[in-house]
């Protein structure tokens, strides 16, 4: 079909041409500056946009999250403060190969935890063996001592988990840091995937990315394996601590695609041991709940005392096995950034495997030769409390002040059980536009695994990009923004 | 379906309905006050009386001149039934059950929302009023088909019809009673081209113009009245949205529509037998504005019920 001739673009600067890749290893391009194998598709079909294409892409695509109420909410600012995570729509490309490499890795890094969880509140071997020390696993804020001698159903602990893994200069893949808790994200990685469909059609006609669109139902079927054998057709809900949460979108999102209640505490109950929600026909029981509210606010009975959030009495009726949770209560001990360093030993001891997926090397100050170490040389490290997410409470040594290394060394000497401290890594980067060009930015990776009958990984994971120029803080609530990631 | 989802829907339903009428309220007068040009300020006091909010109005601004008036009832959010508040609260309402509501309910209140925003962002609205108050109008009318066409229509759909009625029946009322103070019946009028006028505004803004004329014809008050109060079947008239919202309540509980199973249903039965067995001239016999204060009063102790029979946490603890 004839149509009108397409002018635009010859006049204006390739986006491309002046793309620095700098010293760090970027997910798109070779040191040399020619596209990666994986990205050539993806390389043809932006040169030939003009900038202001792929502007008015990025527009198009961003106002649609605002129409679709695609938000966060940010903690500490006014009520109503809603915001878009900001998305780039360059996706971020993972070869095949590569990602089934990943993801065996982070199965076995899984079963391995989920082990360590059960035993630390059953047997405690491990600690019996003496391959973690005793007081460390003791002194983690998130141990949950009311939790030990619990059985939940077929023995897994840490049904949902996101695993943050970055990527250094050597171009190799480290484990960051394992959340076990709630972790969030992964709506933003089925919306980002809506919207690339819509940014950029031609090129998933082109190549084939692997769907993640299976992720609700995956999580629907792992939730539901959960139930007590006696249910038939178990009623599952997902727990929110309401509208105001930064993650609220989330809960929601992810009820809405299961077809399943979205509760707050308040919409629950306990009778007999039982929990039930509050319906306009009365109480209605309910077998499984996804909760997305820490083990502190979960009931005021057992934890803490002042959450308004939780449901009174819901510990008992978990104990009972009248309910099921996920994830578990306890898990979050796994959290922890100093047991963290232990994963690989653990591995070893319950698999006797070699870790698939290497640990940032990670000093533990509570240990007097590592924390000299790490005093020492403060000014190269990376400095981590054990127990914050979020990215807050840390140092990144070679961009800090002496009075920040200063204030850091008395914080280790006054607590040394709460810091780790790894090196300062150089964390890869992908093209970001900016304005009318591309710049690199720094970006991690957030895939996500759900434990059900079998493991399940989400292929890619969010990627989330630090968009302030030179920033190593990938965190939504720091200016971080995202990207789809594609495994092709 | 649990207490606090229909709690929700039920609330979303009815500040969107309610934002509607707020803006059909201002609508008529704005027409009304083209028309009185002598009239002056006077004639934007009485707006503010019939949606009950005379102490806030006077603490905040003092003077009721149309400027302060639509800035209170529009956008103001210290006024909890401006338009702006109306659609903040059905956004937070319809924020915390999107995962019962559709898609497009929720996109349709969210981008409804950010338009009013925006205007009350905005420079210079005075100038372009007819047009916002006509587009709230209309988004808050889309907003019923959307809901119509793509929600189930079980139990959730039903409060969401017993929401949107019952509000709509409270602000069909009030419309009457706008122009029941802008001008007191007077026998003088009855007929004149002026009044003519009038409720021919007032028809209009409640979208009934074209649907009285065919029934009655000539405006005539009385008719009007009739029209407005008692028609059974034009959708926003009082008794046709009280048989609508009656109808809801009892598909909500599964219960046989002649009788009553709990307060609501008791409450609302009552008062929608009394329109159906009223008539305009009994109304106006006894003082229209007297009949729909009461009638308001009855209206409010049926949303208590409701409140207390479905919504009430602890009704079901």
């Amino acid at each position: 079909m004839q149509g009108q001739t397409q002018t635009t673009g010859l006049s204006e600067p390739n986006l491309i041409a002046d793309y620095d890749v700098g010293e760090f290893y970027d997910e798109m391009f070779s040191p040399g500056g020619s596209p990666r194998t994986n990205c050539q598709l993806l390389y043809e079909h932006i040169q030939e946009l003009t900038s202001n294409d792929l502007r008015k892409r990025k527009t198009a695509a961003e106002r649609s999250m605002i129409r679709l109420g695609i938000t966060f909410n940010v903690y500490g600012e006014q009520e109503g403060t809603e915001r878009i995570i900001p998305f780039d729509i360059l996706p971020r490309i993972i070869q095949g190969e590569q990602w089934s490499w990943m993801s065996k890795g982070l199965k076995q890094r899984i079963i391995a935890l989920n082990m360590f969880i059960d035993d630390i509140y059953n047997e405690q071997k491990i600690l019996k063996d003496k391959v973690i020390p005793e007081h460390v696993v003791k002194s983690a804020s998130s141990f949950r001592p009311q939790c030990v001698g619990l059985k939940p159903p077929n023995g897994i602990w840490c049904h949902i988990t996101g695993t943050d893994l970055v990527r250094d200069s050597d171009g190799e893949f480290y484990v960051l840091e394992d959340n076990l808790r709630c972790p969030s994200g992964v709506s933003y990685v089925l919306q980002n995937r809506q919207l690339m469909k819509q940014t950029f059609p031609g090129l998933f006609e082109a190549q084939f990315v692997r769907p993640v669109d299976d992720y609700c139902s995956q999580l629907l079927d792992a939730l539901n394996s959960l139930a007590p054998e006696n249910i038939e057709k178990p009623v599952v809900a997902v727990l929110s601590p309401g509208i105001y949460n930064s993650a609220y979108f989330e809960h929601s999102f992810l009820a809405q695609q299961m077809g399943v209640d979205l509760v707050e505490g308040r919409d629950l109950v306990v009778r007999d041991r039982r929990v039930y929600a509050r319906t306009t026909k009365g109480l209605k029981a309910v077998d499984v709940i996804y909760r997305r509210i820490d083990d502190d606010f979960l009931d005021p009975h057992v934890f803490r005392k002042d959450s308004m959030l939780g449901v009174p009495g819901i510990i008992d009726a978990y104990r009972a096995g009248n309910v099921a949770l996920a994830n578990a209560p306890g898990t979050g001990i796994a959290d922890d950034k100093v047991i963290y360093a232990y994963v690989p030993d653990m591995i070893k001891y319950y698999l006797s495997e070699d870790p698939i997926l290497p640990n940032v090397p990670t000093y533990v100050c509570w240990d007097d030769a590592q924390r000299d170490h790490v005093i020492k040389n403060i000014a190269d490290m990376v400095v981590k409390p054990a127990n914050e997410s979020g990215g807050y409470g840390m140092l990144i040594g070679p961009r800090s002040s002496s009075e920040e290394h200063q204030k850091f060394v008395e914080l280790i000497k006054a607590n040394p059980r709460n810091y780790i401290a790894q090196p300062t890594l150089s964390l890869s980067r992908a093209p970001v536009i900016i304005d009318d060009h591309l710049e690199g930015r720094h970006v991690d990776l957030r895939p996500f695994i759900i434990y059900g009958r079998d493991i399940y990984v989400l292929p890619g994971g969010l990627t989330r990009v630090a968009l302030r120029k030179g920033s190593l803080v990938v965190n939504s609530s720091q200016g971080g923004g995202s990207k789809d990631t594609w495994v092709v | 379906m649990l207490s606090r989802v229909a709690d929700s829907i039920y609330w979303t339903s009815r500040y969107i309905e309610r934002a509607e009428a707020v803006a059909r309220f201002i609508a008529v007068n704005l027409n009304i006050s083209m028309d009185l040009s002598t009239a002056g300020n006077q004639q934007w006091m009485p707006l503010v009386t019939t949606t009950g909010d005379d102490d806030k109005f006077s603490e905040i601004y003092g003077e009721a001149n149309k400027r302060n008036v639509i800035e209170f009832l529009t956008f103001d959010r210290n006024n909890p039934n401006s338009i702006l508040s109306c659609l903040i609260n059905a956004r937070e309402n319809a924020r915390s059950i999107r995962e019962r509501i559709s898609a497009e309910m929720w996109e349709h209140i969210n981008r409804f929302y950010l338009m009013v925003k925006d205007v009350g962002d905005a420079e210079g609205i005075l100038d372009d009023l007819p047009d916002f108050y006509e587009a709230v109008r209309n988004s808050g009318q889309q907003f019923s088909g959307v809901t119509d066409a793509t929600m189930t229509h079980g139990e959730g759909w039903h409060f969401c019809q017993l929401g949107r009625f019952l509000e709509r029946a409270d602000k069909m009322s009030r419309i009457l009673d706008v122009k029941y103070y802008i001008l007191l019946p007077s026998p003088k009028h009855v007929g004149s081209a002026f009044d003519d006028l009038q409720w021919g505004a007032l028809l209009r803004s409640a979208s009934a113009y074209e649907m009285y004329r065919q029934r009655f014809g000539r405006i005539v008050p009385q008719n009007v009245v009739d029209f407005i109060m008692l028609d059974k079947e034009f959708p926003r008239a009082v008794l046709h949205c009280l048989t609508r919202a009656n109808e809801s309540l009892h598909a909500i509980t599964g219960s046989d529509i002649e009788g009553f199973t709990n307060l609501p249903e008791q409450r609302l039965g009552q008062l929608r037998a009394e329109f159906a067995f009223t008539s305009a001239t009994d109304i106006i016999a006894r003082g229209l504005h007297e009949f729909i204060d009461d009638f308001q009063k009855r209206l409010n102790l049926v949303g208590e019920s409701i409140g207390t029979t479905f919504f009430s946490l602890q009704a079901a603890a």
